[in-house]
C-alpha cells in the first residue's frame, strides 16, 4: 500500500451562506448558527473554514490567549459532555462539531500550520509529506551545519547548545513569515514558511536527540 | 402514600430522594477499587460498612461458583490461593505474550489461548480480564446501592490516560457487563485534577504524577476558569507498584535459591510470595527495616530487608518514571520546575523515594492533600454529576499514543498524532500498488514507534471490492475517529469511481462481538438476582422511611389513640420491623401496607387537629405563611 500523502478534512460541508432546516424541527437556520433558534438543537458543523470556525479573519497575526478564549466558550458548548444525557443524534452531532473545533484549534494554534493553512488557501501547496525538499542553497548549509552540530552533540549540555540556537532562529523565521504575509508577497511567504517548517523539523530531532539521551543510563 | 401526610406539611424526617437512578464515579485500580458520588459538587466516598474506601480489586471463585471480591477474596489468598486473582487490570486488552512473568511462573493460571485476550483458569472457570473486571464493578455497584438505598446505573468510569483502545473498550465492556451504562470514560490524571482544581479553585499549570498498583500517568494540564485542558500525557500501562512487588519477591527467591530451598514456585506460592513481597514494601513506608519470613512446600526462609536495599531494588522503575516525564515536558516544551504545582496521585506516591524523586525533578513539594488512594474517584463522582446535572466545567482531554496505519515496508503512517484533543477525527488518502487491486488490507496500529512490529497492532480489515483501474487511480480514504471516551472507530471508502463502499471497524484486540454476547446474556441471569436485591434494598428503604415518619407523629400526638388501638399500631410496628430484617421484599412491603391501613384513623385525627388548631387562631400565622411557602413553590 503507498500513500499519497494528503491529510483530507472531514465533516460534511453545508452551504457558505444559505440557511439551512434544522435536522430536528426544519426551521431554517442561519450557517453560521450553533443551535436551532427553534427547538435548540445542535446542528452539524458545516464546512466553515478554520478561521470563519473561530471566529477570526484569516490572516497570519493572530493573538494566542484570544484563541483559547475563543476556543474554551465554544467548547463549552459544543463539547460531547453536554450531550451525555441527549438523544444518539445530537451526541453524534456535539462530537462533529466538537471535531471540526477541535482541528480547527490545532491549526491555528500551531503558527507553521497556521502558515501552511493560510498558503493552501491561496493555492500556494508546501510540498506534503515528510521530506522537506530544500532547493534554497543557504537553508541547505544551515541545515547541514545544524544536523552536523546535532549529531556530534555528546551529551545533554552540548543539545542545549544546538537547541538554543535553533530556537533563536525559529524566532527569527517566525517574525519573518509574519512580515512575509503582511507584504502579500507569494514568493518571500513560501520561501519563510519552508524554512520555519524545516526549523520546526530540527526541533523534532533535537527532542529525539534529548530522548535517546534520557534513555542511556 | 398515607403515611407521609402523617408529618407536619413542610416537614420531611428524610429527604425525598428522586425517580433518576444515582450516577457514581468508580476508579477501577489494579490494586484498590473506590466508588464515590457528588453531590451540588462536592464528591464523597462511598465506605463500606466498616468504613473503609477502598475495595481491594481481588476476586475469589470458590469452586462452587460463589464469587467474592474485595477484602473478604483477599482473606482467600492465604487458605485458597489458587481461587483467588488480582491485578487484573493488568491484563485488560492484552495477550498473553504481554504478561510479565515472575521466575518463569505467573501469579495467574493461563487458559490456552487463541491469540486474543489472554483467559485465566480459575477454580475450573475459563474466564476473561473483562468478565473478573466485571465481577469488581458488580462489587463497586452493590457498595454503592446499598449505601445508597437505590439503583445505581450510570458511572463515570476512570481508566489510565496511557491506557491504549484495546484496554479502553475491555473496560468499558466489563462495565456494561457489571450492568452499568458508563457516562464517560474519563483518564485518571484529568479525574484527579478536577478534584483538586474544583476544590481549591487553583489556575495555572499543574502536573498530575500518577503512580498506581500497576500503571503509570504523568499528564500536564492548565487549568482556567473551570477548564481542565490537558496539554501532554504519558506514561506506561505496565509500570507500577506490583513492579516494586515483583522486584521484592524476586530477591526473597533469589535468596531462598541461595539457601538451597525450592526453586521454581507454582503460580499459587507466586501469589503468597507477592503478598508477602507487598508486606515489606508497605512496612518500609514507615519503618528503616524488618523480616519477613516465605513459607513454599513446608520449607521456610527468613528474609531481612531495610529502607536502602529497598530503594536500590525499586530504583530503575522509580529512574523510568522521572525518564517519561521528562520526555512529556519536553514535547510540550514546558519546564517542569516553572509549573505551579505537582499532584500526586495513586497508593505507590506513599513510597518515600518516589515522593523525593518527584520532587526533585519538579523542584518543588509534590500536593497530597487530598488522599493519593481517593482523590481518582472523587473526580469521577464530579464528572458523573457534571455530565448528567449539567456544570460549567468543560474537560478537554488529548490521546495519550498515535494512531497509524501499516504502508508498505511495515512503516507505520501516523494519521492522528499523540497529544491530539479529543474528540477527533481525521481523513487520510491511501491507494492501489497493483493494476486490477480489487481488495486493500487495512492495517491499524498505535504507537510512537516508526515500523509495525514495535507498534501495538489494534485491528487488521479488508476493503474489498474496488473497481478495476491501474495501480494509483483508486482513492481510498481512510477515517480515524476518536469519540470522547477516547475509543477508535476506523472506515476505509473508495471514492474515485464514485462507487463507495464502506467499512468499519471497532478495534477488539479482546472480546469477540458473539463472546460478549454470550457474556451478556449470562450477566442478565446476575442481573436478575442485582435487581432483586436491588428492590428488596428500596423496600427496607421505603420501610424504615415509614417508621421514622410515623415514630415523628407519635412523639407529637400520642394522646390522639387510646390504648387499643396504640397497641395495635405498635403491634404492625413490630411486624414490619421482623420483615426488615428478612430477605422477602414482598413481607417488608405487605407489612408497610398493613402498618399503613392501621394508622389511617390517627392520620385523619391529626389532620382535623391541625384544621381545628389552625381555625382557632393559634397558629394561623403559621398556616398563612406555609401556605404563601406553597403557592410560590407552585408558580416556580
Ligand atoms: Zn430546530
Amino acid at each position: 500500500m503507498t500513500t499519497t500523502g494528503t491529510t483530507i478534512r472531514t465533516g460534511a460541508t453545508r452551504g457558505a451562506a444559505a440557511p439551512a432546516p434544522c435536522w430536528s424541527c426544519h426551521a431554517p437556520v442561519a450557517a453560521a448558527d450553533l443551535f436551532c433558534a427553534g427547538c435548540r438543537a445542535v446542528q452539524p458543523p458545516g464546512g466553515a473554514d478554520h478561521f470563519t470556525r473561530l471566529g477570526f479573519e484569516p490572516g497570519f497575526a493572530l493573538d494566542a490567549a484570544d484563541l483559547d478564549r475563543r476556543y474554551f466558550a465554544l467548547q463549552r458548548q459544543l463539547h460531547p459532555d453536554r450531550f451525555v444525557t441527549k438523544s444518539a443524534r445530537e451526541r453524534a452531532i456535539s462530537q462533529s462539531q466538537a471535531s471540526s473545533l477541535n482541528e480547527a484549534y490545532e491549526t491555528l494554534k500551531n503558527p507553521l500550520e497556521r502558515a501552511v493553512y493560510l498558503l493552501k488557501r491561496m493555492g500556494i501547496e508546501i510540498d506534503p509529506g515528510d521530506g522537506v525538499t530544500i532547493k534554497d542553497p543557504a537553508l541547505l548549509m544551515e541545515a547541514m551545519e545544524m544536523r552536523e552540530a546535532l549529531s556530534e552533540a555528546a551529551d545533554t549540555a552540548a543539545v542545549a547548545k544546538v537547541a538554543a540556537n535553533a530556537e533563536a532562529e525559529r524566532k527569527k523565521a517566525l517574525e519573518a513569515v509574519a512580515a512575509a504575509f503582511a507584504t502579500l508577497n507569494h514568493d518571500a511567504t513560501r520561501t519563510t514558511v519552508l524554512r520555519l517548517k524545516y526549523l520546526t523539523k530540527m526541533d523534532d530531532e533535537i527532542r529525539a536527540r534529548r530522548a535517546a539521551l534520557r534513555t542511556v543510563p | 402514600m398515607t403515611l407521609l401526610q402523617l408529618h407536619e406539611p413542610g416537614e420531611t424526617p428524610l429527604p425525598h430522594e428522586g425517580e433518576q437512578t444515582a450516577a457514581i464515579g468508580i476508579d477501577l485500580g489494579t490494586t484498590n477499587t473506590v466508588v464515590a458520588i457528588a453531590d451540588q459538587g462536592k464528591p464523597e466516598v462511598i465506605r463500606g460498612e466498616k468504613g473503609g474506601a477502598l475495595i481491594p480489586s481481588v476476586v475469589a471463585y470458590a469452586p462452587g461458583g460463589r464469587v467474592e471480591v474485595g477484602e473478604t477474596a483477599r482473606r482467600r489468598l492465604l487458605d485458597a490461593p489458587e481461587t483467588v486473582v488480582s491485578s487484573i487490570k493488568r491484563l485488560m486488552g492484552r495477550g498473553a505474550r504481554d504478561l510479565k512473568e515472575l521466575s518463569g511462573s505467573l501469579p495467574y493460571d493461563l487458559a490456552p489461548d487463541d491469540g486474543g485476550m489472554v483467559r485465566l483458569t480459575v477454580s475450573g472457570k475459563r474466564l476473561s480480564p473483562v468478565e473478573i473486571s466485571a465481577d469488581i464493578l458488580r462489587a463497586a455497584k452493590a457498595r454503592a446501592e446499598a449505601s445508597l438505598g437505590r439503583a445505581v446505573e450510570r458511572a463515570v468510569i476512570t481508566v489510565p490516560a496511557y491506557f491504549d483502545d484495546a484496554a479502553r473498550t475491555a473496560t468499558r465492556d466489563a462495565a456494561r457487563l457489571a450492568g452499568l451504562d458508563v457516562l464517560r470514560l474519563v483518564n485518571e490524571p484529568t479525574a484527579a485534577a478536577l478534584a483538586y482544581g474544583l476544590d481549591k479553585g487553583v489556575e495555572g499549570l499543574y502536573a498530575v504524577y500518577d503512580l498506581g498498583g500497576g500503571t503509570f500517568d504523568i499528564s500536564l494540564l492548565r487549568l482556567e476558569k473551570g477548564v481542565f485542558q490537558v496539554l501532554a500525557t504519558g506514561g506506561d500501562a505496565a509500570l507500577g507498584g506490583d513492579d516494586f512487588d515483583h522486584a521484592i519477591a524476586e530477591r526473597f527467591l533469589e535468596q531462598r535459591r541461595a539457601a538451597g530451598k525450592l526453586a521454581a514456585p507454582a503460580s499459587a506460592d507466586a501469589k503468597m510470595i507477592l503478598m508477602t513481597a507487598r508486606l515489606a514494601k508497605e512496612c518500609l513506608t514507615e519503618k528503616s527495616d524488618g523480616t519477613w519470613s516465605v513459607e513454599l512446600g513446608g520449607a521456610v526462609s527468613r528474609h531481612a530487608l531495610d529502607v536502602a536495599a529497598l530503594e536500590k531494588l525499586i530504583q530503575p522503575f522509580v529512574a523510568r518514571t522521572i525518564a517519561i516525564s521528562a520526555g512529556v515536558f519536553d514535547d510540550a516544551a514546558v519546564d517542569p520546575k516553572s509549573i505551579q504545582g505537582v499532584v500526586l496521585v495513586g497508593g505507590s506516591t506513599r513510597v518515600p523515594a518516589v515522593r523525593r524523586a518527584v520532587e526533585q525533578f519538579f523542584g518543588m513539594k509534590p500536593l497530597s492533600n487530598i488522599n493519593p488512594d481517593e482523590v481518582v474517584a472523587l473526580g469521577a463522582a464530579l464528572q458523573a454529576e457534571a455530565l448528567t446535572r449539567g456544570s460549567d466545567n468543560l474537560l478537554l482531554d488529548v490521546t495519550p499514543l498515535s494512531l497509524g496505519i501499516e504502508t508498505m515496508g511495515g512503516i507505520v503512517e501516523k494519521v492522528i498524532e499523540r497529544n491530539t484533543p479529543i474528540p477527533v477525527a481525521k481523513a487520510q488518502e491511501f491507494t492501489t500498488y497493483q493494476d486490477g487491486q480489487a481488495a486493500m488490507a487495512i492495517h491499524v496500529v498505535q504507537g510512537e514507534r516508526e515500523t509495525v512490529d514495535q507498534c501495538r497492532s489494534l485491528a487488521r480489515f479488508e476493503l474489498r471490492g474496488i473497481p478495476p483501474m491501474v495501480a494509483g487511480a483508486a482513492r481510498v480514504r481512510v477515517t480515524f475517529t476518536v469519540d470522547a471516551d477516547g475509543l477508535l472507530t476506523v472506515a476505509a471508502r473508495e471514492g474515485s469511481t464514485g462507487v463507495e463502499q464502506r467499512v468499519e471497524v471497532k478495534p477488539s484486540y479482546g472480546l469477540a462481538e458473539d463472546e460478549m454476547a454470550r457474556m451478556l446474556r449470562e450477566s442478565i441471569e446476575h442481573g436478575r438476582a442485582d435487581m432483586e436485591r436491588r428492590l428488596l434494598i428500596e423496600a427496607r428503604v421505603e420501610a424504615k422511611r415509614s417508621l421514622l415518619a410515623l415514630d415523628a407523629a407519635l412523639k407529637k400526638d400520642r394522646l390522639l389513640l387510646d390504648a387499643a388501638e396504640y397497641a395495635a399500631i405498635e403491634a404492625e410496628i413490630g411486624r414490619v420491623n421482623a420483615a426488615m430484617s428478612g430477605e422477602d421484599r414482598d413481607a417488608i412491603n405487605g407489612a408497610v401496607q398493613a402498618l399503613e391501613r392501621a394508622v389511617t384513623p390517627f392520620a385523619q385525627r391529626r389532620m382535623d387537629k391541625a384544621f381545628a388548631e389552625a381555625l382557632s387562631g393559634r397558629s394561623l400565622d403559621s398556616v398563612a405563611e406555609r401556605m404563601e411557602a406553597g403557592a410560590k413553590k407552585k408558580a416556580s
